[in-house]
């Protein structure tokens, strides 16, 4: 049996004025799966965040969202998804548990309903003692957290969310990852941006790396990493103002060097056999390191940039 | 009309209640907007009833506090519309960004755009009867028609608000506002709200006739006063025409700012 495709975009683009943002992208995403989008600032996640949530339509191409056009049936899909934006807009006004209700009565669910279902959120967002707290009292990743609970009221069939866990504590991450593992395994399919690497590892089965608009990568994880990178790092430090001027004194030793501000990254096979061969030739660095690849190392590859810059 | 947007209409309900909740805690602006009629009516009303005297509107002598109250009506009307929408509108749209989540569910921007007009015009429903009570107990009222005067309130606040949405996607910033009140001082000033119209010369008077407060205090004092001739309809016609035409710029303009 084929998965069934929930959303399924053809040649998306998005142009703000004559700025291109999103330069005709293709994305198929499954029932249950977990996809994810890394980018550096500016690659046009949001933006295609918001032309999958049927909030924005694509200035070019097409996509479908449970096999439905959101030119023309925006509310229906809209009933069905769960969006945590990139930014909170919460009422600030209403207290905590206000502001769920509120949320609820907007996708016509009945007020029974909607107080069953703020109760579990207050709790799954730790926010019980807060219920009758006025939002703007709020720190910032108790805001997150409401948010987050917010997108969860209609039971959604695809959540779509926004650098969710920007601004949590760890304790705070660890608990959303547990629950998304949850509503995976209840069949809910996850979309998802991050400029965290581990928290792409741990939740996506698959994911695209965009840069300034278009795709330059994708796969699972696992995939990704083979492909894109060696199977070991080494990271060197030197005591220099400019680790620039290594470049060139260690390319023999590597398959590809990278030159960070504060670090050089050798990509290699057997790390510490390289580290050994790099002693031999009388170069010293203050500090040395031999890690496994991670998707940190293809993003910087694909994109030249890290992760969180 | 289709059956999508009778749809439509019911989502944009939700913004009603959405405002209610929010104004619930901010109760004082509700009470205010009571007293604001009481202040019209006893400071131009009783003030000016006694330097002013009677009026003769056609072929009827009516005291000035009569004459003028509806035109206080009206004015109200358009303002508590235009605060409405102008500046609290614009505060949602472009500093608080409330709108933004709201469109991830079913609620479309026209819905939006719709939901505050609905706003307005419960607030113009239940202002408009507490100053109409006022006229009655002030001993302002012209007759028992004035009971026509809470609908045309409502139709008054109707055309501003939609007037008041179309304006607040212009603004942008604070600043701006002052062009608001640039507009709305001299509308007030100008459109025979307080004296007749036939006291201005000709060509004044056909350029006041442009102003929907004049349209709308004239209807008001026809209905307070029983005078009812075909004018009223093109008055009122005239309204129900800019609040069709503001809606549909303020849909095109919020779909624009806030789905880019
Ligand atoms: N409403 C808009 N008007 C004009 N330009 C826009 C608009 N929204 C986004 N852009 C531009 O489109 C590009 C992509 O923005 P987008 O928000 O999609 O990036 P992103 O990948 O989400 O970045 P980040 O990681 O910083 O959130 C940026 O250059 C941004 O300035
Ligand atoms: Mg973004």
């Amino acid at each position: 049996m084929t998965a069934e495709r929930v959303v399924e975009a053809r040649h998306l683009v998005k142009r703000f004025g004559s700025f291109e943002a999103v330069k005709g992208i293709d994305v198929a995403i499954d029932r249950g799966e977990s996809f994810g989008f890394l980018g550096p600032n500016g690659a046009g996640k949001t933006s295609t965040m918001r032309m999958m949530s049927a909030v924005s339509q694509p200035t070019e191409g097409t996509i479908t969202i449970f096999g439905l056009d959101p030119r023309t049936d925006g509310p229906d899909i809209r009933r069905r998804l769960g969006v945590v934006a990139q930014e909170d807009s919460l009422e600030l006004e209403l207290s905590v548990r206000l502001n769920l209700e509120m949320f609820g009565r907007y996708f016509d669910l009945p007020r029974r309903v909607v107080r069953e279902r703020v109760d579990e959120l207050l709790d799954f967002a730790q926010l019980t003692e807060r219920a009758d707290d006025k939002v703007d009292n709020l720190s910032g990743g108790m805001k997150r957290r409401l948010t987050i609970a917010r997108g969860l009221i209609n039971q959604p069939e695809i959540l779509i969310l926004d650098e969710p866990t920007t601004g949590l504590d760890p304790q705070a991450r660890h608990l959303l990852w547990d629950r998304l593992y949850r509503l995976k395994r209840e069949g809910v399919t996850l979309i998802i941006t991050t400029h965290y690497m581990d928290e792409a590892e741990q939740l996506c089965d698959r994911l695209v790396v965009m840069d300034r608009g278009t795709i330059v990568a994708e796969g699972a994880p696992r995939t990704l990493i083979e492909r894109y990178s060696t199977r070991e790092v080494v990271e060197l430090r030197f005591s220099t103002d400019d680790h620039e001027e290594f470049h060139s004194r260690l390319s023999p030793f590597a398959e590809r060097v990278e030159v960070l501000p504060d670090r050089v990254l050798l990509y290699v096979n057997e790390g510490d056999e390289t580290l050994m061969e790099i002693h031999a030739a009388g170069i010293t660095p203050s500090s040395a390191l031999v890690r496994r690849s991670s998707l940190e190392d293809v993003f910087l590859h694909l994109t030249g940039r890290t992760l969180t810059d | 009309m289709t059956r999508l947007a009778l749809f439509g209409t019911r989502r944009s309900l939700r913004i009603l209640e959405r405002n209610a909740l929010v104004y619930r805690s901010q109760w004082l602006m509700l009470v205010s907007g009571f007293f604001e009629p009481l202040f019209y009516l006893l400071s131009i009303g009783i003030g000016l009833n006694h330097l002013v005297g009677d009026l003769h509107v056609h072929g009827r002598v009516v005291s000035y506090a009569t004459f003028v109250a509806p035109g206080m009506l009206a004015t109200s009307a358009m303002n508590g519309a235009m605060i409405d929408t102008v500046f609290n509108t614009f505060f949602k749209l472009k500093i608080s960004h409330t709108y933004d989540a709201l469109l991830s569910t079913p609620l479309e921007v026209t819905d939006v755009a719709l939901g505050e007009v609905w706003w307005a015009l419960a607030r113009a429903t239940v202002y408009g009867a507490s100053f109409i009570a006022c006229m009655a107990l002030l001993g302002d009222a012209g007759s028992w028609w004035v009971v026509l005067c809470w609908p045309g309130a409502i139709l008054t606040s109707l055309a501003f608000s939609c007037i008041g949405l179309a304006a607040c996607t212009y603004v942008r910033s604070w600043q701006d506002f002052d062009l608001v009140t640039l507009v709305q001082l001299p509308l007030f000033l100008f459109s025979a709200t307080f004296f007749p119209i036939s006291l201005y010369p000709r060509w004044l008077g056909a350029i006041v006739s442009f102003s929907p407060l004049y349209q709308s205090a004239s209807l008001l004092r026809g209905f307070s006063l029983g005078q009812f001739d075909w004018m009223m309809v093109i008055r009122a016609g005239y309204l129900v025409a800019i609040a069709l035409v503001g809606l549909r710029i303020a849909s095109q303009r919020f779909r624009r700012i806030l789905t880019p």
